[in-house]
């Protein structure tokens, strides 16, 4: 277990929107609300996710992949095309940027993991999770950055309106998305360190510095993640993966583990729920996340937002007909939804949890 | 008579123009240091501990203890104890023997490291305002839970819950044995323990039936002396306790004078009155950790499960040791670092054998983590917890609670003198001696041993605030709140901490 990292901490701004009947949003739309809150971030970071943009590869595993020169392309092609059958590969459309002065190779993969090679009855999805893992951490200069179904992230070193110039997310369709602009307090500078961090499906914005990152970093470490970015995100979203997927959690339960409620709280509540409280609180101690947060984090079936306990991070909702908005400001919603039906600041450590309709 | 060639380490001295001759050094004096002149006090100052009571005890002022300004000379390789040392061995051909935990100055790496703070990025807490959460639960927790949502969206699990020890806040008391401590001393903990709502521990010495009405706040320990253990005694309290060594002695047993062991101490040790009481070194059913496991699961059956805690001396192998036991079933290990307390042990073995309590929890919290088996059992760290800080930095190295004994006793009187062995604590704390143990007024000194801990879990939540965490279990294991100061590579790299720096 490594411990002499250097941790990568910083202030941000955030927002989300989604349609329940999945219709279709336009990427401008996310732009709009993210650019409002340029103050938010300092230009060293910001990225955007979106759901259903891909529904012609649904079926594939889209891995989206950042390399800083050839050679790191070549050896991670070779491993891909030894692992995965590829459907399609091709460089993610950009456009140059002049405030843009250095930008890694990006390129998209839609792939599928060949059976042969899946061996001891591993499942896809884990199958997926070790290539990202085993690519991050083992091939030098190559970075996964996306590696979903139908979804895609976009995100690097620019403020919003730059790195939306330069992937081009106006001509992006999809029915949940999310965005983040990035304040980071030391050395900028990697792609990879900009939000949102993915896994599988999962991604994750995040605003907040997690003070717990130490122990939750451990007890990821004791199931075989490797916590290659260094970032409180990352922590967020392995966790995620860990409750919900492998030991399955649903999300509001999960929810409960990451922003426990207070002994003061659970020892009133009746004895069936307190039992479940406590024994979720002593199995997942170590996965609690303290210290100043608010989150978004998207999925194939829905969008959450969650405080952290005691709400020391904004964070605002509101709906209009089947659309729900999530960000740090109301402003940042307003300037996509002028009238919405309904605006609340959600409670400290009460998830706000929307579910597209079947 | 034989004067001894070794200088008394202590000048007792009584000003004699202060002094009004009122007696009460004479009477407070347990190791009669004192005696009555016809007009004025006479000083034996050989038999001084410095143990402060006669000072505490003057009314005028009257009386000072020195160090004794006679030393050898002055050497930088053969110090005093070394040559004082050999001189009473040589009078008396016998192992010199000592209390309390080894004061040889090796390195304290609690005093190397510094914990964080919040500044800017991320707010602290202030504790007065925001709910601060210290409670702890010890014994084994499930990996993963299965929870049900009702059709009332209230959850549910069927997932057992292994038995629990719940603190209060994250401290209990070390085991000291009725016997090696007062009765009244053990009641201090007892109540203490109740009020706090944290455990103390019996300690191997049996327990008094005065303390059964704390049973809900004791944990009884099983030693190699098997001292008062029946099917009741293993019952009574919330866990069972295995020892397999002591911090201040690893690697050896126990051995409680005869004197020390008057009808009260004898009924609860289930021994004759006034024959020594001798444990053992290793326990003599358990000869490896199979053995280990036997006894593990003996008790269990016997107790209906009640989670059982085995503590061990933190030797060089610490990690793979614990490990064993907590595949062989225990719930707890009790860490013992080579700073941890005695009621007596060979001043040789005491100051030369085991590790200290920092690097033990670590390389323990790391071998269970890379084993995926840390959630099998909690860890506790005793030996030489001295504050809070102590406290909240041995929590950060991946300790789940901690246990206070010299600490505690320092609450009622202890000066740690050291000299618990002789049987002649001024303070009623390590003596039998009744006109010694009526000192100790268990209501009197359990307030102040609540404070003590009241006082410490205040300063916890202030420094939890500090660090913007607002639950014990953020800090527990979280090494990125740590930094080593003054401290060489290999050392941070064992404690898993960074340089202050980086």
């Amino acid at each position: 277990m490594n411990h002499d990292y250097q941790r990568d901490i910083s202030g941000c701004g955030l927002t989300g929107v989604i349609s329940k009947k999945k219709r279709m949003i336009g990427g401008d739309v996310i732009v709009r609300s993210l650019c409002l809150m340029n103050d938010r971030g300092n230009g060293l970071g910001a990225g955007f996710a979106a759901y259903g943009i891909y529904p012609e590869f649904r079926d594939f595993y889209a891995l989206h992949i950042m390399y800083d020169d050839e050679s790191s392309q070549r050896t991670c092609e070779e491993y891909i095309r030894n692992e995965y059958h590829v459907e399609k590969a091709e460089d993610i459309p950009t456009r140059p940027v002049k405030t843009i002065a250095i930008s890694p190779r990006v390129v998209r993969y839609f792939v599928k993991p060949l059976r042969e090679r899946m061996e001891g009855g591993i499942g896809e999805d884990d199958f997926v999770v070790r290539t990202v893992m085993r690519i991050n951490s083992e091939i030098e200069g190559a970075y996964i950055f996306s590696s979903g179904k139908n979804m895609g992230a976009f995100k690097g070193v620019g403020t919003p309106s730059e790195i939306a110039e330069f992937f081009r997310i106006e001509e992006y369709e999809g029915y949940i998305w999310t965005g983040h602009t990035r304040f980071p307090t030391n050395t900028p500078g990697w792609w990879g360190g900009a939000h949102p961090f993915t896994l599988l499906d999962w991604s994750i914005v995040h605003n907040g510095e997690i003070s717990s990152y130490g122990i939750n970093k451990r007890y990821l470490e004791m199931y075989g993640y490797k916590l290659t970015l260094l970032t409180d995100t990352e922590v967020a979203a392995y966790l995620l993966d860990l409750l919900i997927r492998r030991h399955g959690l649903d999300i509001p339960t999960a929810c409960t583990v990451l922003a426990s409620p207070f002994w003061k709280d659970v020892d009133y509540m009746d004895e069936e729920e307190k039992e479940a409280i406590t024994l979720l609180r002593l199995t997942y101690g170590s996965a609690l996340l303290n210290g100043p947060f608010a989150i978004l984090f998207g999925h194939s079936k829905g969008l959450v937002g969650l405080n952290d306990r005691i709400k020391l991070r904004p964070l605002v909702a509101a709906t209009k007909d089947d659309m729900v908005f999530i960000a740090s400001e109301e402003a940042a919603i307003r300037e996509i939804c002028k009238e919405p039906d309904r605006v609340w600041a959600p409670r400290a450590g009460e998830p706000v949890i929307v579910a597209l309709e079947d | 008579m034989f004067k001894s060639l070794a200088p008394p380490e202590y000048l007792a001295t009584i000003d004699t123009d202060k002094c009004i001759r009122c007696k009460r050094c004479i009477q407070n004096c347990g190791w009669s240091v004192y005696s009555w002149g016809g007009d004025r006090v006479l000083i034996d100052t050989a038999k001084c501990v410095k143990c402060l009571r006669c000072y505490h005890y003057c009314p005028v002022e009257a009386i000072q203890i020195l160090d004794n300004p006679v030393r050898f000379r002055q050497n930088a390789y053969w110090s005093y104890h070394h040559i004082r040392n050999i001189k009473r061995q040589a009078e008396t051909g016998g192992i010199p023997l000592t209390g309390m935990g080894s004061d040889q100055p090796y390195p304290v790496l609690f005093d190397h490291l510094l914990l964080d703070a919040c500044q800017v990025t991320n707010p602290s807490i202030d504790p007065l305002r925001e709910p601060m959460e210290l409670r702890t639960y010890l014994g084994k927790k499930p990996s993963r839970v299965e929870i049900e949502r009702g059709d009332d969206g209230k959850i549910r699990t069927t997932t057992e819950m292994p038995p629990q020890i719940k603190l209060e806040a994250p401290f209990m008391f070390s085991p000291m044995s009725f016997g090696s401590i007062s009765l009244n001393a053990q009641k201090v903990l007892a109540m203490a323990a109740k009020e706090c709502g944290i455990v103390m521990n019996t300690g191997e010495g049996g327990l008094h039936e005065d303390l059964l009405p704390y049973r809900d706040h004791i944990i009884v320990q099983v030693a190699s002396g098997r001292f008062g253990v029946n099917p009741d005694y293993l019952n009574a309290g919330v866990a069972v306790e295995i020892k397999i060594g002591q911090g201040a002695k690893p690697g050896i047993g126990g051995h409680l004078p005869g004197e020390k062991i008057p009808l009260e101490v004898a009924k609860a040790r289930m021994i004759p009155v006034g024959t020594d009481a001798l444990s053992p070194a290793p326990q003599h059913d358990i000869y490896s950790i199979e053995d280990l496991r036997q006894l593990i699961y003996a008790i269990k059956e016997a107790t209906n499960y009640k989670p059982v805690s085995v503590k061990i001396a933190t030797v060089h192998n610490v990690a793979a040791i614990a490990s064993g036991i907590v595949r062989a079933g225990a719930d707890m290990v009790y860490l013992d670092g080579f700073r941890g307390g005695t009621g007596a042990a060979p001043t040789i073995i005491r100051d030369h054998l085991g590790i200290p309590i920092e690097h033990a929890v670590a390389a323990v919290d790391d071998r269970l983590r890379q084993e995926g088996i840390r959630n099998e059992a909690s860890i506790i760290a005793a030996g030489g917890i001295r504050s809070s800080a102590d406290v909240a930095k041995i929590i950060a190295l991946g300790a789940d609670a901690v246990a206070i004994g010299t600490a505690a006793l320092i609450t009622m009187g202890c000066t740690v003198c050291g000299k618990c062995y002789t049987g002649n604590c001024s303070w009623g704390i390590t003596t039998q001696r009744p006109e010694l143990t009526v000192r100790l007024d268990p209501e009197v000194y359990a307030e102040r041993l609540i404070n003590l801990i009241h006082a410490w879990s205040h300063e916890l939540k202030e420094i939890l605030g500090a660090l913007g965490l607002n639950a014990i279990e953020s800090l527990r294991g979280n090494r990125e709140r740590l930094r080593g100061v003054g401290l060489d590579t290999q050392t941070l790299d064992i404690l898993g901490v960074k340089p202050a720096g980086r």
